[in-house]
C-alpha cells in the first residue's frame, strides 16, 4: 500500500471516485508512512490519527451517497501547518507558549478543507511563531530535509515542506510572511503557493504580521497545489482583509502554452552572487522558456533593495503587537513563579518565548516606540510603497517575472543560520512580493551537485494567479516530479 | 492681588447602544453572567479577526454631523498597546491618525449667553473587560462581557471656564445624544465616562498654563466638586510661587480632593501603529448625506418649536423635550387629540412624578399616544374627573392599560345620570338641613359641603359641574 502515498493528490483523489481505492485504506497507509518516518524526519508536531480514521470514515460514506462529485480532494490526507487553528486539536506554533493551545474554532480554511472532504492528518513542525527559515526555532525539535536529513527542510513552513517531500502527506498548508511557503517548497524540491494578498482568509491563522502574511499550498506539482488553492480561497465574512471579488477558477490556467508570454528578469538577481549551480539552474529555466515561445527581457527594479530592511521594520513591528496577547492570563504558558502582574507577565512571556520571537517583539516594539515611530516604520512604510508602485510599472510590460527562489540550497541543520549576509540577500528576493501583495510561486527546476533541490520563482500581478499558473504548468511539462529517495 | 481663570477640555468616552459588540455578534447586554457575552474575537484568542460593526460607523458619524464636525472619509484604525489583564489582545483597536470626524462645534445657551464649545475630535474604539477583586480568596477574576462593546470619544477644544460650563456641555451632548439613539449616557452603569483636563493662568493671559488630567468621572456631581477642588488647589500652588505639574490625578470624592497617579514621564508609551487587520473605512458622501438627512430634530429646536407650535410656556417646553422619548409622546398625542395644555399637564406633573417614584427611565413608560390620546379625550369630554384621570394615567404609564378598557372594568366613569343624581342630591338636602340653610342666608362656604358630601356619596363618579346644578335647582 505504500506506493499510495506516491501518487499525486489529484490522482489519489480520482482512484478514490472510481472505487479503486477507499479513503480508509488510503488513510490507513498514509498513517503507516507517518509512523516509519516521524522518527526521521519530524515533519509532525501532531499526529490526528483517530480524528483522521474516523473522517475517513464519514467522508467515505459520503462520497458512497454521491457527494463531494465536485471536490478534486475528496478523501485526500493533508497536512496544515501547526500555526493555523484546528478546532480540537492543538495548534502551538511550535511554541512552550502555546504547546497546550487547543482551539475551539477552526481557521475558514481548515472548515473549507474539510467542506472540500480532504483528511486532516496532522498538525506540521515550523520555526517559533513562524520566526525563521529552518524549523531550528521550534519548540519540538527541527524538521529534516527528506532529500538529506543533515540539511534543514527550509522554513518557516518546514514541516509542511518535508511532510509532503517525505511523502507522510498528499499536500499541505503553509503561511508566507516573506518566504516562508516558497523557501522550504525550493529546499524540498516542491511548489509552493503564495497568493495575493486578499485571497485567502486569515481567519484563525496565528499571525506574525498582519499584512504580510498569506496561507496557500506546497505540493509535488502545480496542479495539485492549484486544487487546493480554489478550495480555500475566496471571500470570508470573517477577514475583511480579504477582497471581494468573483472566485476565480485556477485549475483552468493549468495550459501548456507560454508562447507570447511577456516574461521579465530583473536584472539585480543576475548580478546577486549566485552560487553556480543555481545560476546554471536558472539559465537553463530562462532558456526552458524562451524554447516553449515566451519573450524574456531583462529590466531594472532596483527599489527591491532595499525590502528585507522594510520587511524587518514591518514584520517585527506587527509581530510585537500580535504577539502581546500571550500574556499568561487567559490560555498559553502561565509561569509558576509570581507575585505580582508585572511578574506573572514577564515570567510567563520569558519562559514562554523562545531567543528569536523575544529578539524580534524586542525589535518591533523599539520601533514603534514614540519617537521612532517616523524614523523606522513610517521611513519602512514609504519604502513599501514604493516597492509596490515599482512592481505596477514591471506588470505594465510583463506578465510574469521570474527569479531564482533562493540564492542557496537548503544549509546544513549544523550550520550557523544566525544572520549571515548571503541569508539575508535571499529572504530580499522573497520579501519583497510579500510587501507588495502578489501572488508567487516556487517550483522545482534542478538540483545543485550536492544533490539539493533548487527552486524558479514566477511572481505575478496582483491577482495574477493565472499568469503564474499557466506559466508553471507548462514549465513543469519539461521537468516532471522528482521525489527524494526516502529511507 | 492676582485673578486667575480656570480652562478646562474634556474627553468624554460613550458606549454606543448597538446590539452588538463592535467586532464581533455577542451582544452588548448589561448585566449578564460574566462572560456570557464573548467568543474568541472579544477574548482575543489567537488568530481570531476583528469585522467591524457597521452601526458603529453610523453612529460615529451621526454624532460627527450633529456636532458640526468634518467627517474624516477615509478613517483607519490604530492599535494602542499596552498590557493589562482586561484588555484580552493588550491592544486597544481605537483612532489615533485618522479619527472619523474633526473640527466640529457645538453651542448651549447659559445665563450668560450663548456659549460656543469647539470640537477636536470624535473617534471610535472598543472598551475594554472589567476586573472583579475578590479580597476574601485574594484573586482577581476577569469578566469580558464589556470588552468589544462599542465606544465613541469625543474630546473637546480647552474651550470650558467653569464647573457649570461643563456641566452645560455634558447636559448638552448626552441630551443630543440620546435623542439620536446613539447611546443613552448612563454615567452612573459607565455607558458615559468623562476626563477633564483642567489649568489654571492668570486672567487675560492667553496662553495655556500646565495642566492635569482627571481620570475616569461618572456623575454630574463629582465632576462639579473635581473641578472646584483641583482648579483651587493649582490656583494655591501658583499663589505659593510654585509649578503645577504635567500629571493624571485622580478624584476622590470622598476626601473632595485630587491624588496623583502619574507623573508625565511616568506616562506609558503606547506604541500607536496603523490596525492591518481591518481595511480603511471608505465613507462616500452618499453615505454621510443619508445620515445628515436622518437627523432628528434636537431639544433646543424643539423647545422654540413646542412654545410656537403648541401655546406652551418655555418651562413647559424645556420640561417636555427633557428626553426624546417625552417630547414624542408629548407631539404625537397632541397631533391625535389637539388639546396641548392638557396633554404637557398630564406629563409633566404626573409624567415626572411616576418616572421619578419607580425609578424609571422615559422609555420605560408603557404610554402611547393612542392610549394617551383617549385618556385626554374623555377628560376632555368629561367622561372623567382629573383624580380618577391621573389614577388611570399612572396605571397605562406602568401597566400599558387602555383608559377605555380600564375605566369600564373598575367603574371609573362619570355619572350622568340626571334622575340618580337628583335621587342622591334630595338625600345628601335632606341630611345637611344646617348645610341647607346656612346656604341660603348667604354662606357660600356650606354649598361647597353640599356638593361634596353628593360627590363623596357617588363614590366620586359624578360630573361635578351637573352636581352644582341640580343642588341649585333642588335648593
Amino acid at each position: 500500500m505504500k506506493e499510495v502515498t506516491r501518487m499525486s493528490a489529484l490522482t489519489l483523489a480520482r482512484k478514490i471516485k472510481n472505487r479503486e481505492l477507499s479513503v480508509e485504506e488510503v488513510t490507513e497507509a498514509q498513517l503507516q508512512v507517518i509512523k516509519e518516518r516521524e522518527p526521521i524526519y519530524n515533519s509532525y508536531i501532531t499526529i490526528t490519527e483517530n480524528e483522521a480514521k474516523e473522517q475517513a470514515k464519514a467522508v467515505q460514506r459520503q462520497i458512497d451517497d454521491g457527494e463531494f462529485k465536485n471536490s478534486p480532494l475528496a478523501g485526500v490526507p493533508v497536512a496544515i501547518k501547526d500555526n493555523i487553528c484546528t478546532k480540537g486539536v492543538k495548534t502551538t506554533c511550535a511554541s512552550k507558549m502555546l504547546a497546550d493551545f487547543i482551539p475551539s474554532y477552526n481557521a475558514t480554511v481548515t472548515e473549507r478543507l474539510r467542506d472540500a472532504g480532504a483528511i486532516l492528518i496532522g498538525k506540521v513542525n515550523l520555526d517559533e511563531f513562524a520566526m525563521g527559515g529552518t524549523t531550528k526555532t521550534s519548540y519540538f525539535g527541527p524538521s529534516k530535509n527528506p532529500w538529506n536529513p543533515d540539511y534543514t527542510p527550509g522554513g518557516s513552513s518546514g514541516g509542511s515542506s518535508a511532510a509532503v517531500a517525505a511523502e507522510e502527506a498528499f499536500v499541505s498548508l503553509g503561511s508566507d510572511t516573506g518566504g516562508s511557503i516558497r523557501q522550504p517548497a525550493a529546499y524540498c524540491g516542491l511548489v509552493g503557493f503564495k497568493p495575493t494578498y486578499g485571497t485567502v482568509s486569515r481567519y484563525g491563522l496565528i499571525p506574525l504580521a498582519s499584512s504580510l502574511d498569506q496561507i496557500g499550498p506546497l505540493g509535488r506539482n502545480i496542479s495539485d497545489c492549484v486544487s487546493v488553492l480554489e478550495a480555500i480561497s475566496g471571500y470570508d465574512p470573517k477577514d475583511s482583509t480579504v477582497v471581494k471579488q468573483e472566485k476565480y477558477a485556477y485549475s483552468q490556467a493549468l495550459v501548456d502554452d507560454v508562447s507570447n508570454m511577456r516574461i521579465g528578469i530583473p536584472k539585480l538577481y543576475l548580478d546577486e552572487d549566485l552560487n553556480e549551480d543555481i545560476r546554471s539552474c536558472f539559465m537553463g529555466a530562462l532558456k526552458t522558456f524562451e524554447d516553449m515561445g515566451a519573450k524574456l527581457e531583462i529590466f531594472d527594479i532596483n527599489e527591491i533593495m532595499y525590502s528585507l530592511q522594510a520587511y524587518y521594520v514591518i514584520s517585527c513591528a506587527e509581530a510585537s503587537s500580535n504577539l502581546s496577547r500571550y500574556d499568561g492570563v487567559r490560555y498559553g504558558h502561565r509561569t509558576a513563579d509570581y507575585d505580582s502582574l508585572d511578574e506573572l507577565y514577564k515570567n510567563s512571556r520569558g519562559e514562554g518565548f523562545g531567543y528569536e520571537v523575544k529578539r524580534r517583539i524586542m525589535l518591533g516594539a523599539y520601533m514603534i516606540s514614540s519617537g521612532n515611530y517616523e524614523t523606522y516604520y513610517n521611513k519602512a512604510r514609504r519604502i513599501r510603497s514604493a516597492i509596490s508602485r515599482a512592481y505596477e510599472k514591471a506588470f505594465d510590460k510583463y506578465d510574469v517575472l521570474l527569479s531564482p527562489e533562493s540564492l542557496n540550497t537548503a544549509p546544513l541543520l549544523s550550520s550557523d543560520s544566525s544572520q549571515t549576509h548571503k541569508k539575508h540577500k535571499s529572504e530580499m528576493l522573497n520579501c519583497s512580493v510579500n510587501l507588495a501583495g502578489l501572488p508567487a510561486v516556487s517550483i522545482p527546476c534542478g538540483k545543485d551537485r550536492k544533490g539539493l533541490p533548487i527552486g524558479l520563482q514566477l511572481i505575478g500581478n496582483k491577482f495574477g494567479e493565472k499568469n503564474i499558473i499557466q506559466a508553471a504548468y507548462s514549465f513543469e511539462q519539461t521537468k516532471p516530479y522528482e521525489r527524494p529517495k526516502v529511507r | 492681588m492676582k485673578r486667575y481663570e480656570t480652562v478646562i477640555g474634556l474627553e468624554v468616552h460613550v458606549e454606543l447602544s448597538t446590539d452588538s459588540k463592535i467586532f464581533c455578534d455577542c451582544s452588548t447586554r448589561f448585566g449578564e453572567k460574566p462572560n456570557a457575552n464573548t467568543c474568541p474575537i472579544c477574548m482575543g484568542m489567537p488568530g481570531a479577526l476583528p469585522i467591524l460593526n457597521k452601526k458603529v460607523v453610523d453612529y460615529a458619524i451621526s454624532t460627527g454631523l450633529a456636532l458640526n464636525c468634518t467627517i474624516v472619509k477615509n478613517c483607519m484604525f490604530d492599535r494602542k498597546n499596552y498590557f493589562y489583564p482586561d484588555l484580552p489582545k493588550a491592544y486597544q483597536i481605537s483612532q489615533l491618525y485618522f479619527p472619523i470626524a474633526r473640527q466640529g462645534r457645538v453651542t448651549f445657551n447659559t445665563r450668560d449667553g450663548n456659549k460656543s464649545i469647539g470640537i477636536h475630535e470624535l473617534h471610535i474604539e472598543e472598551d475594554a473587560g472589567k476586573l472583579l477583586h475578590d479580597s476574601d480568596k485574594k484573586v482577581t477574576l476577569v469578566d469580558y462581557n464589556r470588552s468589544g462593546v462599542p465606544l465613541i470619544e469625543i474630546v473637546s477644544e480647552p474651550d470650558m471656564r467653569s464647573a457649570d460650563e461643563v456641566v452645560a456641555y455634558l447636559d448638552k451632548l448626552s441630551s443630543m445624544l440620546s435623542y439620536m439613539g446613539v447611546s443613552d449616557c448612563k454615567m452612573q452603569e459607565g455607558s458615559m465616562r468623562v476626563d477633564i483636563n483642567i489649568s489654571v493662568r492668570e486672567l487675560g493671559d492667553t496662553r495655556l498654563g500646565s495642566r492635569t488630567e482627571i481620570k475616569n468621572m461618572n456623575s454630574f456631581k463629582a465632576i462639579r466638586r473635581a473641578i472646584e477642588g483641583e482648579s483651587k488647589r493649582q490656583i494655591d500652588i501658583l499663589i505659593d510661587g510654585g509649578q503645577i505639574l504635567d500629571e493624571t490625578r485622580r478624584w476622590d470624592d470622598d476626601k473632595n480632593k485630587s491624588i496623583r497617579m502619574r507623573s508625565k514621564e511616568e506616562a506609558q508609551d503606547y506604541r500607536y501603529f496603523p490596525e492591518q487587520d481591518i481595511a480603511p473605512i471608505e465613507i462616500p458622501n452618499e453615505w454621510i448625506h443619508k445620515l445628515h438627512r436622518l437627523l432628528p430634530e434636537f431639544r433646543d429646536e424643539k423647545i422654540i418649536r413646542f412654545q410656537k407650535d403648541y401655546g406652551i410656556s418655555e418651562y413647559d417646553a424645556r420640561v417636555l423635550t427633557s428626553s426624546k422619548e417625552i417630547a414624542d409622546l408629548f407631539e404625537d398625542t397632541s397631533k391625535l387629540y389637539n388639546l396641548p395644555r392638557e396633554v404637557s399637564n398630564l406629563l409633566m406633573v404626573e409624567g415626572m412624578r411616576i418616572l421619578k417614584d419607580n425609578y424609571l427611565d422615559p422609555e420605560d413608560l408603557r404610554l402611547t399616544p393612542e392610549s394617551l390620546s383617549k385618556l385626554i379625550g374623555m377628560i376632555d369630554r368629561g367622561e372623567i374627573n382629573r383624580t380618577k384621570a391621573k389614577a388611570v394615567f399612572e396605571e397605562m404609564c406602568l401597566k400599558g392599560v387602555d383608559p377605555e378598557d380600564y375605566m369600564k372594568r373598575y367603574g371609573l366613569e362619570i355619572i350622568n345620570d340626571d334622575k340618580k343624581l337628583r335621587l342622591v342630591a334630595l338625600k345628601v338636602l335632606e341630611d345637611n338641613p344646617q348645610s341647607v340653610s346656612d346656604y341660603k342666608k348667604g354662606k357660600t362656604k356650606a354649598f361647597g359641603n353640599l356638593v361634596g358630601q353628593t360627590m363623596k356619596a357617588m363614590n366620586g363618579k359624578a360630573d361635578p359641574s351637573l352636581v352644582n346644578t341640580i343642588l341649585k335647582e333642588l335648593i
